[in-house]
């Protein structure tokens, strides 16, 4: 039997960058919303609040994902990384530093979701996943090996991170910058988080 | 000629401190997450203001229900026309918020719901039942429009109509003759990070933090507004995310936010509905552009005809200035450019990066491409042998000109001499491939500024901090502004602490019209010298009297893009291959950050050229295409290889640091050279933008 | 977003129970369109029912050779698992050309069927509009419609339905698996979706409470080719203004003798062509007969004011893909995927 709910917000935790947060949420609380509102981690970014743009991109269970469409009530007990966790201004994670120093931005406000969206894409592409600019033959042979990812490939895949400023080129080559190091490093699923924690 | 490249640059400039690509200073906070924005402000006790946009496109307010927005739980305030506190008489009045019953158009403010929660003020929102006497409107701008009218103004201050020579007679008399229409549908800005503020009142006092392009002008709308003296409001704009004109001129968010604020006794943060913006935040009006070509046989023009209609609202009038690029590019006899501007029941018109430059260029520049392949002339040569003497439309010598360097170097990088011109004879697969050339400019500004500059430590290990309200919107400012100073004092870059943000700096005009750099540089330069010259601890500058005192020169940065573009036969989709710029815009301060704005100009004007559109609805009045799903934004599979160069242009009537700007020439020129590339491509003209499948259409080649 | 009460179902029979106790409930799978409607107050649910958590991610072999998909599989592990990229090469297609990599990574099999049409007078609570408010009429019958339907529309709606796997499912004759008050039955993906007529706020067949369990993906006929292309308006990130999945396959002497098509961005569902295919078996495969068997299909369209491009646009797709695909037997497919 199913007991009759009324409550309209719920305790949960979440686990951000391997620290625990039990918070209370009302339902319709976004988990962008209880990053930035509610824990003061005001790196992930609300651009369009609708999945339209990038800019919230976390890693939930390692996986990048648009958090201004994940309810919060839905998620207790995830493992999420934000921006903050990959790295700070003194150990700044290698995607970090590569944005930097390519000037893979101006405003800055995309580069969070980029960044973060770039790891968990680089992720994607070493357990071999295709994108729409993988060639029909490559995709059909469908091998699980890590994807090669040229500049097309690398535009396609992180085409859901928008960039009014025009960063694109620059963003591309701080890509390319730790793509080589990381697809030495990570050599499939059982090491997802690899890129994440470096 | 030297051509500035990064990657190879081995000369003696590489050890100076201005000129050099330093990394930019904040780039470590904004890359780790630590750079705060105008809504990651969160005071003690915040409240969340959500805004109510008006649900009809013209009329008025009758009555606003609020019970049970009120009666949700966590609600605070429903402010409105009848209850918000009363504001001083703006200059601008697009900020004359809950003032009135009047809705000039879909999408203007008509209350604001604030409660405890982002999720409260929200729902408050939605049950709002707002009542509305509707009245009939009018949204749409046409060539024959029976209200349109010669505006005495466009924006920039530019006369409206001008003509020099005879156009009439030397258009009837010319070998050639050129009738072209070009059109536009508006455009957004849409910068990633959202307009939005925090605002609170600490007494008599009060804080903003402002997504702004100036938090001087800000703070001084504020105050007046409040009826506060400037100095009881500070306006802090520390990072921003971004605005392309858009947050050049104070805008509704900080507005709610403060009468929210006065209103509960709280602070309040106010982020507008990225679906609002292109309601509230101005945009690039729609263009229908007439250009009128007589060329000789030489190509050669004598006559040049453009002109422009847009639209305006019925709030404000603001005129997209298209016309006017025709008074700077080429010489001819008979020149004559002019606006028509109808008011309409629609969002008020602003600033969109290089209004009037980007929307008349690309008119100007495809006419251009049309009279070189009629008369079987070069694209690249057909402008060098128009470029003028002296600026056409006002006579006075132009301080320097370096368009034609452009052309030549940009046509050599690009390989520009293997091309045939011969239309759709390039095939890859079922992709037709095609090249285009087209030329940029952008007006030089300079606005007053004041700076302060004091030493630190002692003489020994001198360090230096410099003070002025200047705004980094991306632009690199805080990074170069401390690259003049090094420079100016002779000492290492990291001796240079450097605030700007905040109206409680010295004062400095807006980051617009790519003038931020200059205006503040001449302010910090003049600072710098003043202090090493005096051997003082402290100088505070203003360069009002500087600026006022420059020569008569037509100054004004050139540049020349090439583009590649492969266009699908199969479905008309239209991708660009390469781009790239050259560009004459004085001396180029940091290689690292111009590179990026120059790129990133370029990327705008292939949005402009390829994905951007958007439309008014006829029925309903207000933009259809609201949010960023709809919007086209180029993504990143838009944007290929994208290489922007410079010319090392030394120009001594411009301003001590050198510089002419360089925020908006990147988009000028590029969407012609992508619509010219489309013609070579396929060898039809497409007169309207954006090149989207349903314009360009199939193209089977057999 | 009204205020909701929430629970997690952990069990397929348990979520198909917990709706019937509450009226204005909704399942909540990957959340990135209802969570979107949410927020434009477009959807009001006064309950969620979290089905996220269900044993649905399993994507099996069926004993006839096909695939059986579980509703949460999400939309990026369906194209990348390696029987449907070999399999079912063009749902891989489709499912990469939809979206980004952030909502195909939280966007599932059965969430993907049931998104809302991205009509922007949908999506505007102050416009009019048939299928979020019965009875109020539609702003875009002659508005702005370049985006929207030029077959099998009404007067009361000219939505099209968004999604990219729907088509391509369509073509491969998948089936929905739904598990209801009643039991389970099956329907077919092509016949899943309704057209608007007059009742547009009725998007699918579902009944109230139905949840989709699973996908049935039948075996492809031995020696099929197949691909997915879209036009769009940016080469990422974008709907389609028009799309087409294909499968088809020759007999030994150059005649077609199995052929699906379907196209998307043309309709309220997935449009499945099969005056058009009919046309195709038993005749030859060469551009020309393949045009006439299209132009068979697209007659019934019926071209709004501002989307009469899309009936050129889906033929040359449409044509393009079946002469791509039957050019030579031995050469795949790629440049069917797009420039």
């Amino acid at each position: 039997m199913i007991p009759q709910r009324t409550a309209t917000s719920s305790t949960v935790t979440l686990h951000v960058n391997d620290t625990a947060h039990t918070v209370t949420v009302d339902h319709r609380t976004t988990l962008l919303d209880v990053l930035r509102e509610q824990l003061d981690l005001t790196g992930s970014k609300k651009g369009c609040d609708h999945g339209q743009c990038g800019a919230c991109t976390v890693l939930l269970e390692g996986r990048r994902a648009n958090s201004c469409l994940l309810l919060a009530v839905a998620h207790d007990g995830a493992h999420l990384t934000t921006v903050e966790g990959l790295g700070d201004e003194e150990r700044p994670h290698p995607l970090q530093q590569a944005f930097h120093e390519r000037d893979a931005f101006q405003c800055g406000y995309c580069t969070p979701g980029q960044i973060v969206s770039g790891v968990g894409m680089l992720c994607e592409a070493a357990e071999g996943h295709p994108s729409h600019a993988t060639p029909g033959s490559v995709l059909q042979r469908a091998t699980g090996a890590p994807a090669e990812l040229d500049r097309d490939e690398i535009r396609e895949r992180m085409s859901g991170n928008i960039c009014r400023c025009g960063a694109y080129p620059h963003i591309v080559e701080a890509l390319e910058d730790v793509t080589e190091q990381t697809l030495r490093r990570t050599d499939g699923a059982a090491r997802r988080t690899e890129g994440v924690s470096a | 000629m030297a051509v500035d490249d990064t990657t190879t640059r081995t000369d003696a400039t590489a050890q100076r401190v201005l000129g050099s690509p330093a990394l930019r200073r904040e780039g470590r906070a904004k890359v780790t997450g630590t750079a705060r924005y105008a809504a990651e402000h969160t005071p003690p006790h915040c409240a969340y203001g959500w805004p109510v946009a008006a649900a009809v496109p013209r009329g008025s307010v009758t009555g606003i229900d609020d019970g049970e927005a009120l009666a949700l739980p966590g609600a605070l305030a429903v402010l409105t026309h009848d209850n918000a506190p009363r504001l001083g008489e703006p200059d601008d009045p697009t900020l004359r918020l809950l003032q009135s019953p009047r809705v000039p158009h879909r999408g203007w403010y008509v209350a604001l719901a604030v409660g405890e929660t982002l999720e409260t003020a929200r729902e408050m929102a939605r049950a709002l039942r707002v009542s509305y006497a509707e009245e009939p409107h009018d949204s749409l701008v046409s060539a024959d429009h029976p209200e349109l009218y010669h505006p005495e103004q466009a924006n920039g201050g530019y006369p409206g109509d001008r003509e020099t020579g005879d156009f009439d007679a030397e258009y009837a008399a010319a070998a050639h003759r050129f009738d072209l229409t070009y059109t536009l549908s508006p455009l957004h800005n849409h910068p990633m990070e959202p307009h939005a503020a925090t605002a609170v009142w600490e007494g008599g006092h009060l804080i903003a933090y402002d997504s702004s392009q100036g938090a001087t002008l800000v703070g001084q709308t504020l105050a007046a507004l409040f009826g506060l003296d400037p100095k009881q409001v500070t306006v802090v704009s520390e990072h921003v995310g971004g605005g392309f004109g858009s947050k050049g001129t104070p805008r509704a968010q900080v507005v709610l936010a403060a009468m929210g604020a006065r209103h509960t006794g709280r602070a309040v943060k106010v982020v507008l509905p990225r679906r609002e913006l292109c309601s509230v935040v101005g945009h690039r009006a729609p263009t229908i552009q007439r250009l009128r070509l007589g060329a000789r046989d030489d190509g050669t023009l004598a006559a040049l005809g453009h002109e422009a209609i847009t639209h305006t609202s019925t709030v404000d009038e603001f005129v997209e200035q298209s016309a006017v690029p025709s008074r700077v590019m080429y010489g001819a006899d008979g020149i004559r450019t002019g606006h028509q501007v109808v008011a309409l029941d629609v969002p008020t018109p602003s600033w969109m990066r290089a209004p009037g430059d980007a929307s008349g260029m690309l008119a100007l520049e495809c006419a251009m491409d049309e009279v070189a392949t009629e008369l079987g002339i070069d694209p690249v040569e057909l402008r060098l042998r128009n470029i003028p003497e002296r600026e056409p439309d006002s006579g006075k010598p132009f301080s320097s000109h370096h368009l034609a360097d452009c052309l030549r170097e940009g046509a050599r990088r690009f390989g520009w001499e293997r091309r045939d011109p011969r239309p759709a004879t390039r095939r890859d697969g079922h992709l037709l491939l095609g090249t285009g050339v087209a030329a940029s400019t952008y007006p030089v500004l300079v606005a007053p500024s004041t700076a302060s500059v004091q030493a630190l430590g002692d003489g020994s290990d001198p360090s230096y901090h410099v003070r002025v309200n200047a705004t980094d919107i991306g632009t690199g400012a805080r990074t170069v502004l401390a690259q003049i100073a090094a420079e100016e004092l002779g000492v290492p870059l990291d001796a240079v602490r450097i605030d700007v943000g905040s109206s409680d700096l010295p004062t400095a005009p807006l980051a617009g019209g790519s003038s931020g750099t200059a205006s503040w540089g001449w302010a910090v330069h003049k600072a710098c010298r003043e202090l090493r010259e005096s051997g003082g601890s402290i100088v505070t500058v203003d360069t009002t009297s500087d600026v006022q005192s420059l020569e008569e020169y037509a100054r004004h940065a050139f540049g020349a893009v090439f583009a590649e573009v492969a266009v699908d036969t199969v479905t008309g989709e239209v991708r660009t291959r390469r781009l790239l710029g050259v560009f004459a815009a004085g001396r180029i301060l940091n290689a690292r950050t111009a590179r990026s704005q120059f790129i990133g100009g370029m990327t705008m004007g292939l949005g402009m050229a390829l994905t951007e559109h958007s439309s008014l609805d006829p029925a309903l009045g207000g933009f259809v295409e609201k949010d960023l799903a709809g919007y086209h934004v180029p993504a990143h599979a838009d944007v290929p290889d994208i290489d922007a160069h410079w010319i090392e242009e030394h120009d001594p009537h411009l301003n001590p640091v050198g510089g002419k700007g360089i925020g908006e020439i990147g988009i000028v020129g590029t969407p012609a050279a992508i619509a010219n590339a489309v013609h070579h491509a396929t060898g039809r003209r497409y007169r309207e933008l954006p090149l989207t499948p349903d314009r360009v259409g199939v193209l089977l080649v057999e | 977003m009204r205020p909701f009460t929430f629970e997690r179902a952990t069990t397929p029979e348990e979520a198909v129970s917990a709706y019937a106790a509450q009226p204005h409930a909704r399942f909540l799978a990957g959340g990135t369109n209802l969570v979107d409607l949410m927020k434009l107050g477009v959807e009001t649910p006064e309950h969620l029912i979290d089905v996220s958590k269900l044993p649905l991610n399993e994507i099996e072999p069926t004993p006839d050779g096909g695939l059986r998909v579980g509703a949460n599989v999400r939309n990026s592990d369906l194209a990348a698992h390696p029987s449907v990229c070999r399999g079912y090469p063009a749902l891989s297609q489709a499912l990469l050309s939809g979206a980004s990599g952030q909502l195909r990574n939280q966007a599932t099999t059965g969430g993907n069927l049931l998104q809302r049409t991205r009509c922007p007078y949908f999506q505007d609570l102050t416009a009019p509009c048939n299928k979020r408010e019965p009875g109020s009429g539609c702003s875009a019958v002659r508005g702005v419609n370049r985006d929207m339907a030029v077959l099998g529309h009404s007067e009361h709606c000219v939505a099209t339905h968004p999604s990219d796997m729907a088509v391509a499912l369509a073509a491969y004759d998948a089936e929905v698996e739904v598990l209801g008050p009643e039991g389970v039955r099956t329907v077919p993906v092509a016949a899943f979706h309704r057209l608007p007529g007059d009742t547009p706020q009725r998007d699918t067949v579902l009944r109230p409470g139905e949840l989709i369990s699973h996908l049935t993906l039948p075996p492809v006929p031995a020696g099929a080719r197949a691909a997915y292309r879209k036009a769009r308006d940016r080469a990422s990130y974008a709907f389609a203004l028009a799309s087409a999945a294909v499968v088809v396959a020759l007999d030994g002497a150059g005649t077609v003798r199995h052929a699906t098509l379907a196209f998307g961005g043309l309709a309220h569902r997935p449009w499945r062509a099969r005056t058009a295919e009919e046309a195709l078996i038993g005749s030859r495969a060469e551009p020309q007969s393949f045009a006439r068997a299209v132009d068979a299909e697209l007659e019934a369209a019926r071209p709004l004011s501002d989307n009469a491009f899309k009936v050129p646009l889906a033929r040359s797709v449409a044509v393009h893909l079946l002469t791509t695909l039957t050019a030579r037997a031995d050469d795949t497919p790629n440049s069917a995927a797009g420039i």
